[in-house]
């Protein structure tokens, strides 16, 4: 008896070993490999384009169930808010107030139905408020086969059902395994090998080496989150000693850009795994690491990167100027001490699809001289909320947690006044003689 | 808006209708959850009262009562003035201490989800098909109602009249330094030489409507609720 339990055991334990070693050969040689020299097997756009039939489906397929089941009118959520608003600026709101009265409207002057304006305006963000709309994540306006969104996707049929199990096996049991594997590959083979490059002394042969490296890994990475990135325009790509801005949406940003060319990342030294991640890093190639008292001091930060910059051999720095994520609809303002650095800004916009990360290259030769830091900031993130379809907002990210400063509501009434009083002031000094028309 | 988007090879822009496989989502996203429009109406009492009243539909009844939980940070059922004091557009806006008076009534220091209701009822945009029914009371976004709604922004001390005082407070709120006291001043005068027809240096509501009448108080005056 207990000879055929050890056979049978036995045969287990091969049987085990020999999936692990073809999983393993499968791994290496269809996803790792061709990961490294930037191929692709296409497979995962085949799977995307299944999968999104499916969505599609099962999305019909419920909007029929819920037709088939008179309820109470779902409202749908608007990624777009809850009210239309009027694009119109304030001068021609007011222009349009104005148009009834029979003065001539290049005076100025004031008029009862001015501060219509004002009410509708407050409340419309009484009703919607763009700002703290941006920091919620954009709501899902379909089903997307895990009960995440919406508690009115209850049973409608059982072909769903089996599609909805289907999904959970394959995504937590094949995919899941695979890409945790492939990430912690792409970690460690990212640490192992800047530490050995770290080891030569040798200028050219140890950049190349070490730009190798890191791309390998940010690849592996990259598949490691089923990533299909496409870059646009890359004729403006980052060159060494400039500086590379970025809106911010997401932590795999980095990953997203770091899959086409090499950068040295700025950021905040942590300690434990990260922390080991960015020590051996260092050793390959420069990037700049801060400790959290450094970062207070903005000078100091401003002169080390400055000094980085002006290293003509130093990759590209990475730089995220919104200082928080987004979601992924609109580009926050740019702080501008990014922009006071110097050096050549290369601005990127990402902008997700949720199955493709998109960059898109844009370069920015601008004079630094004759423009102030806010200015360029500005045009800057205007050029990549252009280029990325996103929306350009002149709210500043932190918002989310500070109240408005006094300045926003002095720029109102000086536009209003402008309108008001604006050409009077030229000629206060007459003394007024005019008759109401009626 | 529950139509699926085609999806090409790029991207498209914002707030698309599919959204696809867990990939990104386990990384990146979350979602909100939103409570069934059902258990959201059952929560509100009086909801077909207020319906009727306001003339809002279910779904935007719900909508509304999203938003004033969102404002009402501490859960307490009711909104005092600091809660409307946290939006940002709203505190940039010269006039928002006014909005916000105009929620709650004289003595009140609170206003609840009904309240709220009826005085975002008054910028609803009026209803085309409705006939005029002399027996009915006004609705409450009638052009009417609205001009009403404006006055009493003017009118603080609500005696019916708009003063050269209460006009002067009004242009100093929306200009503040950038104008000088002679200037607002004067402008208060014309506003009310141009108004007043019975020569009582103040306007009351007929003569505010009268000098309203060309402006189209439907479209400025309202604000448009998606579905």
């Amino acid at each position: 008896m207990t000879d055929l339990c050890e056979g049978g055991m036995d045969d287990l334990w091969s049987i085990t070993t020999l999936l692990l070693q073809v999983w393993f050969s499968v791994m290496i040689g269809l996803i790792m490999i061709p990961a490294m020299f930037g191929l692709s097997l296409g497979v995962t756009s085949v799977y995307i384009q299944i999968l999104v039939k499916i969505l599609e489906w099962a999305t019909l397929r419920i909007q029929r169930g819920h037709r088939d089941r008179p309820t109470l009118p779902v409202p749908a959520p608007l990624p777009n808010g809850l009210i239309q608003r009027e694009g119109g600026s304030m001068e021609q709101e007011m222009g349009e107030l104005r148009r009834y009265r029979t003065q001539s409207i290049s005076r100025g002057e004031f008029a009862l139905s001015d501060s219509f304006y004002f009410y509708r305006k407050g409340l419309e963000s009484i009703v919607d408020d763009q700002v703290t709309q941006r920091f919620s994540s954009e709501e899902l306006v379909s089903w997307n086969l895990l009960t995440r969104t919406n508690h009115n996707f209850h049973y409608i049929s059982l072909r769903l059902t089996i599609i909805w199990g289907l999904g959970v096996i394959i995504r937590y049991c094949v995919l899941f395994p695979l890409r945790i594997t492939l990430a912690i590959i792409g970690i460690s083979w990212l640490v192992i090998g800047t530490t050995l490059v770290g080891f030569l002394p040798n200028r050219r042969v140890k950049n190349w080496l070490s730009e190798l490296v890191h791309l390998m890994c940010y690849r592996i990475c990259a598949r490691g989150l089923s990533a299909t990135i496409q870059y646009h325009n890359k004729n403006n790509k980052p060159q060494k000693g400039g500086i590379c801005v970025a809106n911010h949406t997401s932590p795999i940003d980095i990953v997203i850009l770091a899959n086409d060319g090499c950068y040295a990342m700025v950021g905040q030294s942590h300690s434990g795994l990260m922390g080991v991640i960015q020590r051996s890093m260092v050793r390959s190639c420069p990037h700049v690491w801060f400790e959290r008292s450094e970062m207070r001091d903005r000078h100091a930060v401003t002169s080390r990167l400055r000094a980085h910059v002006a290293a003509k051999r130093n990759l590209p720095i990475l730089i995220f100027p919104e200082g928080t994520c987004i979601n992924n609809t609109s580009v926050m303002m740019f702080k501008k001490g990014s922009f006071e650095i110097g050096g050549t800004i290369y601005p990127v916009a990402i902008k997700y699809d949720p199955r493709f990360g998109d960059a898109f290259w844009n370069s920015a030769k601008y004079n630094m001289e004759g423009e102030d830091a806010t200015k360029f900031a500005n045009r800057v993130k205007s050029a990549i909320a252009h280029q990325g379809g996103l929306l350009d907002m002149a709210w500043d990210g932190s918002l989310k947690r500070d109240k408005v400063k006094e300045e926003f509501k002095e720029h109102q009434q000086k536009m209003y006044s402008s309108m008001v009083v604006g050409k009077k002031a030229r000629d206060s000094q007459e003394p007024h003689t005019e008759s109401t028309n009626s | 808006m529950t139509g699926i988007g085609k999806l090409t090879g790029k991207s498209e822009v914002l707030g698309r209708d599919i959204c696809v496989s867990s990939e990104a989502d386990v990384i990146v996203f979350f979602s909100v959850e939103m409570g069934s429009t059902n258990s959201t109406l059952s929560k509100i009492p009086n909801v077909e009262e207020l319906m009727q009243e306001t003339g809002f539909t279910p779904a935007h009844i719900v909508r509304l009562y999203d938003r004033f939980e969102a404002l009402d940070k501490e859960k307490t059922g009711h909104l005092r003035p600091q809660d409307f004091g946290a939006i940002n557009r709203l505190a940039m806006n010269p006039i928002g201490d006014r909005i916000i008076g105009a929620f709650f009534s004289p003595g009140q220091e609170t206003v609840d989800f009904h309240s709220f209701v009826r005085i975002l009822a008054h910028f609803r945009p009026a209803d085309q098909k409705r006939p005029k029914d002399p027996s009915m009371p006004e609705p409450v976004n009638s052009r009417t109602s609205k001009l009403k709604f404006a006055f009493q922004l003017y009118d603080q001390d609500k005696d019916g009249k708009i003063s050269r005082a209460e006009l002067l407070q009004v242009l100093r709120s929306m200009l503040e330094m950038q104008v000088t006291e002679e200037q607002l001043e004067s402008i208060a005068d014309r506003t009310i030489q141009e108004a007043d027809l019975d020569k009582d240096d103040a306007i009351s509501f007929e003569e505010f409507r009268k000098s309203l009448e060309k402006v189209n108080i439907d479209h400025k005056m309202s604000i448009r609720f998606l579905r």
